[in-house]
């Protein structure tokens, strides 16, 4: 070895290589150690291989991780005559396993490689999960960690300590705590305290892999560790299930909002104006289409505002669909007012109008509507997965509704509103302007409508179909609310939403829908008008 | 008291031209040489027979909503479960003739590993049972459906809104493959009814004759229901509700009569279609068939009957050449026919026509007021 | 039912109200109402509008259940177990206050209807009409002087005439009691003058319970008459007393 050295180092730096020898012999127990580590790889024998990585583990080496993955990738080579151990750059190219020099070697071809089976492959995938417990990067010591937990390789255990005493971030000292634990609750051997405090620990950390592996030492332990697995597997479940079911109610209240944006135009032209429109789904349609519109627009013209898209085809959508929505009203709607049943079977043709029209301009096939970043990805949030599309449609259905509230309650136009629905004659009697009003509360339905088309473009299909899958749900839920009462709607879509999320993992999608639809059959004959129905004798004229 | 006869000279009309089409159809089909002028050729008697079942469902759908005002927008389930009914029994007809040749179970059930027949389909090889079944099914249904809801007082609009979600229910039942009815594929490949090929001119003659002959039966029952005065009830709650309960009727009793025996009018609507068609499946339950079949009647004219089942023919005719014709324009058509329709011709074909009679007739009205009071 | 052996004013009545309210989402229709008629009796029922009249009638017929308080219909039946077409066989006939007939029947039809007769679906669907049934029609046209429109449309009759048509209904069901509400609400003087001549005829012999806010209508009838005021009962007695009574006065006739 000296002897390569030599021959590598030339004059000018000769006192470095002073130096190092200097270096090299400070350390000299240490490094024979190393050399006889070393040489146990060089016995062609899988005993001393395992034993070699262990060793090499122990020893904290820094050229330890080089070798691992060499000998991982088949690079790490030996000499049987001279015991010499040799890393391979996949090419010709060899250094020297013990300094990192480069090696010349007079007939590469007489080097055998490092042998593997699957007990030494498992022994380096250990060492390597913890080689990595010191890498300066606090994701990957996590990762590494993980990796341990998961292997619960008691040869891990010594690195395992070190890290936790070196450690600085609490997040990384957690998870080496873990991985600990995982490994101590199933040593028999280990001292009781040790092993309840590994149990708290893993208690502590509640999920899914913490409750396999309490599982497995209930099965295998017995006196206060087992009882204390078997408390911390039920502590651990019933958070799991608390977690699942806040999971699946804001899966329902997702949902549910999709259910809410696409009744509550129809809360409005139907609940208040008396009016079925059977068309409200192709407002949706039409809605999502502007949308795709405006994308390719700002596609072409200026593509650096497309994450504001959605901004600009908010209100873009509730005028195109409210303009539309007006002229419905003024040609077809105002002749059928106070025939309801009719102008379900006219603006059913309209419907019928407008999805062959909207195919022959934009084609039969899904028009790609593409999500903006803020709409992409997801966070978590305790132990819900919170996906940010969700979480803003949520956020946006919500706003429409205050913000139609509002306009009700709040603005002349709404006090009209609420004027010419409850005495038209009155009303008119009193200078408002029935027929404009109508118009415009017909136009604002249908605006709202195609708001929820550009909500929707994000998490379906845009198609020409698109209103149809929502038209049914969207009159049960305005029906299960209590026809004209905007509380009612939101209450029923929420409701809808969760029940159908809970029902749907019992006993599956399509039943979950049919077993709703005939929860709705039935409740409607225990509440005809809905659960938040007006009573009075004025309702039944 | 023209008007309460239970043939008027508009229904005389209407029974004669179907008994003539039962009559002369099947000759003209069977009798005469390929070619001549004379000759119906097979696919328009099926086509015809197919019209003819959907008249007999708008008439059924008259009946509830023309008379009692109910729109039901899931009478299209009806139908569906009618016909159904006559699929299984076709379906067990098949025997060792399918692709694998099972005795027992029908080609779908074989693929999707059944091992033995499952109890709603026993018996159906028989074709009384399966003929009691047509009926008793949608009868079943809407009975249950109609005693919860009419008790219950579901009117209007929330009424139409459930019958629309009780079809939508059906249909997303029914496209299950657990439900033991062909899911998806439906029942189709038929061969034989009764010992006939279902695909032999015969056949089709016959199922057309007796699917005019089945017309003529709807529309003497339901015109016998609405000329009695148990039709005039189902009348009266139309118009005032309230005022026929307080006049002591059971509304509800009335409404659960005409809505069952309406739904058995579609059941075997639905069931003498199957055979014409050569296919069942849940597309049948859609929600949007139910609201065609609406505005079948609403075209010929509710309330009339004969309106209904001519404006089933008419649209369905219109549909058929258009397809042909136009075949993108069909949908726009169609669209436009309901908007005006609705918005125009609330009284439909047969409404336009007899205000052109009365007009005609005008002159004479008095004179036949007073006859009828003397 | 205990109480009907105990209490003489209940089992000696045609119809009996006690304590009865109902409210609607929190507004109080009624609030404790009473109310006795004994049988063959007629009773005008004045109020302010509000008062709660036409929510008595539909406590009475079973449209409206009470929340609480007793209604029984000839000291035995209890109404507010029974519903409308069970409470009209028992013998209640109702007028709306706005004329309610089957617009698109003959007035001829609107009668027949209306005719005591079983009202199960299948007798009217299989059953035979009863041989006197066109002398029982004609009979009733005469008595509302609707003869000669027999044959019309109920759509085509004039106001007045749809209110006597419903009269002419009320009469056919031949009810133990009738409930009128404003039964000249719209009419002509004329008109007016004749329907009270109508219900007076009709007062020989059944009970009639008439609400009217026409105070000159109320007094052709000569009767006893209930002032009702917010839901409960403010004055009762003769039309003269009534009128002098200052509360009445205050909350009613004004002064």
């Amino acid at each position: 070895m000296m002897v390569q050295c030599k021959r590598r180092v030339t004059r000018p730096i000769a006192t470095v290589f002073f130096a190092l020898c200097a270096m090299m012999f400070a350390s000299l127990a240490m490094a024979d150690a190393l050399d006889d580590t070393l040489a146990k790889f060089t016995t062609d024998k899988f005993p001393d291989t395992q034993a070699a990585i262990g060793e090499l583990i122990a020893s904290g080496a820094p050229i330890a991780p080089k070798l691992f993955d060499a000998l991982a990738e088949g690079r790490l080579l030996f000499d049987s005559d001279e015991n010499k151990l040799y890393v391979s750059d996949g090419a010709d190219n060899l250094v020297d396993a013990r300094t990192g020099e480069k090696a010349n070697v007079d007939s590469p071809d007489d080097l055998k490689k490092v042998r593997v089976n699957n007990a030494v492959r498992a022994a380096l995938e250990t060492a390597r999960g913890s080689m990595s417990l010191m890498v300066p990067d606090p994701k990957a010591r996590i990762d590494a960690a993980e990796t341990i937990f998961k292997s619960r390789d008691p040869a891990s255990l010594p690195q395992l300590d070190a890290a936790i005493a070196a450690e600085k971030t609490a997040r990384v000292k957690q998870a080496l705590a873990e991985a600990r634990a995982a490994i101590i609750v199933m040593q028999s051997d280990a001292p009781e305290a040790d092993r309840l405090a590994a149990v708290n620990t893993l208690n502590a950390r509640g999920d899914q892999d913490s409750v396999g592996l309490l599982n497995e030492l209930v099965a295998a332990s017995q006196g206060r560790v087992k009882t204390a697995a078997a408390n911390a597997t039920a502590a651990i479940q019933s958070k799991l299930a608390l977690w699942n079911n806040l999971q699946n109610v804001f899966y329902g209240l997702s949902l549910g909002s999709v259910l809410l944006l696409a009744a509550i135009g129809l809360a409005i032209t139907f609940g208040v104006m008396g009016v079925i429109n059977m068309a409200h789904g192709e407002m949706v349609m039409l809605g999502a289409y502007t949308t795709f519109v405006t994308q390719e627009a700002i596609k072409a013209y200026k593509p650096e505002l497309f994450n504001y898209s959605l901004f600009i085809a908010i209100p873009l959508a509730f005028l195109v669909t409210g303009f539309i929505g007006v002229v419905i009203e003024r040609s077809i709607i105002r002749f059928l007012y106070g025939r309801p049943l009719e102008t379900l079977l006219a603006t059913f043709g309209l419907s019928l109008i407008l999805q062959p029209a909207v195919r022959s301009v934009f084609g039969a096939n899904n028009r790609e509507v593409g999500a903006p970043a803020f709409m992409a990805g997801s966070f978590d949030f305790g132990g819900l997965a919170i996906t940010s599309g969700r979480m803003w449609i949520i956020v946006f259905a919500m706003a429409v509704f205050v913000a139609l509230q509002l306009v009700l309650r709040a603005t002349s136009f709404g006090l009209r509103i609420r004027a010419v629905t409850q005495n038209r004659r009155m009303a008119s009697a009193m200078g408002i302007d029935t027929n404009r009003i109508d118009a415009l509360a017909f136009g604002l339905g249908s605006g709202i409508a195609g708001m929820a088309g550009v909500a929707l473009s994000q998490i379906d299909n845009v198609s020409p179909n698109l209103g149809q899958s929502y038209i049914i749900d969207s009159f049960l839920v305005v029906v299960f609310g209590g026809v004209g009462n905007l509380w009612g709607t939101l209450v029923a879509a929420l409701t809808l939403g969760i029940a159908n999320k809970f029902l749907e993992p019992l006993i599956g999608a399509v039943l979950g829908k049919i077993a709703l639809l005939i929860f709705i059959i039935l409740f409607i004959q225990k509440r005809p008008r809905g659960l938040f129905a007006l009573k009075g004798r004025a309702v039944e004229a | 008291m023209n008007a309460n006869r239970l043939l008027d000279t508009r229904g005389l009309v209407f029974v004669a031209i179907l008994v003539a089409a039962a009559i002369i159809v099947p000759v003209l089909a069977l009798a005469t040489p390929t070619g001549s002028a004379l000759h119906v050729p097979p696919y328009l008697v099926a086509l015809m027979g197919k019209y003819l079942c959907f008249a007999m469902l708008a008439l059924a759908l008259d009946l509830v909503w023309g008379y009692c005002g109910i729109l039901s927008l899931g009478h299209g389930a009806f139908f569906a479960l009618g016909g159904y009914a006559m699929g299984m029994y076709l379906m067990r007809q098949i025997g060792p003739r399918g692709v694998y040749a099972n005795p027992l179970l029908p080609d779908f059930m074989v693929f999707l590993n059944y091992k033995a027949l499952p109890v709603a389909w026993w018996g159906f090889n028989w074709f009384p049972y399966a003929a009691v079944m047509v009926l008793l099914v949608p009868g079943v249904l809407a009975f249950a459906f109609g005693w919860l809801a009419f008790r219950s007082r579901v009117t209007g609009v929330y009424l139409s809104i459930i019958t629309q979600a009780m079809t939508y229910a059906l249909q997303l039942a029914f496209f299950r493959n657990d439900m033991g009815l062909g899911g998806n594929n439906g029942l189709t490949d038929f061969k034989d009814i009764l010992g006939f090929n279902v695909q032999s001119d015969a056949t089709r003659a016959t199922l057309f004759s007796l699917s005019a002959l089945a017309l003529v039966g709807a529309y003497l029952i339901a015109r016998a229901m609405v000329v009695s005065k148990f039709g005039k009830v189902v009348i009266a709650i139309r118009d005032a509700e309230s005022r026929t309960r307080f006049l002591g009727y059971r509304v509800e009793s009335y409404k659960l009569v005409v809505f069952t025996v309406s739904a058995m009018m579609a059941g075997v609507a639905g069931a003498l279609y199957v055979p014409q068609v050569g296919i069942i499946n849940p597309g049948e339950f859609a929600p949007a068939n139910s609201i065609e079949a609406v505005i079948w009647v609403s075209v010929g004219g509710r309330g009339t009957l004969v309106g209904a089942a001519l404006g089933a023919i008419l649209v369905n005719f219109a549909k058929t050449w258009f397809t042909g014709v136009l075949p993108s324009f069909w949908l726009f058509a169609l669209g436009l026919l309901f908007i005006l329709v609705t918005v125009f011709m609330p009284k439909g074909l047969l409404g336009l026509f007899s205000r052109f009679q009365r007009r005609q007739a005008a002159p004479d009205a008095p004179v036949s007021v007073t006859e009828a009071q003397s | 039912m205990s109480i009907a052996s105990d209490n003489p004013a209940l089992t000696s009545s045609l119809l009996y109200l006690d304590g009865v309210a109902v409210s609607f989402d929190g507004y109080k229709a009624l609030r404790g109402l009473s109310l006795v008629l004994a049988p063959g009796e007629m009773r005008a029922i004045i109020g302010p509008n509000g008062a709660g009249k036409t929510t008595m009638m539909d406590i009475i017929t079973g449209k409206t259940r009470a929340d609480t308080g007793d209604v029984y219909f000839a000291g035995t039946h209890d109404l507010s177990k029974l519903d409308e077409a069970t409470i009209a066989e028992l013998g209640i006939g109702r007028k709306f206050q706005k004329p309610t007939v089957f617009e698109s029947h003959t007035v001829r039809d609107n009668i027949l209807l209306a005719l005591k007769a079983p009202r199960k679906a299948f007798a009217t669907l299989f059953g035979k009409p009863p041989v006197d049934e066109r002398e029982r029609i004609d009979q009733i046209l005469e008595t509302t002087r609707l003869k000669d429109h027999r044959d019309r449309l109920a759509a085509d009759l004039s106001h007045g005439q749809k209110q006597w048509l419903e009269i002419g209904m009320l009469l056919a069901q031949d009810p133990k009691l009738l409930l009128v509400d404003e039964p000249v609400a719209g009419m002509t003087d004329a008109e007016t003058a004749q329907t009270a001549i109508l219900l007076r005829e009709i007062a020989r012999d059944h009970s009639v319970v008439v609400v009217e806010h026409d105070m000159t209508f109320v007094r052709d009838l000569g009767v006893k008459v209930t002032v009702l005021h917010e839901g409960s009962v403010l004055a009762e007695g003769n039309l003269d007393d009534v009128s002098a009574d200052p509360r009445v006065i205050e909350v009613y006739l004004g002064r």
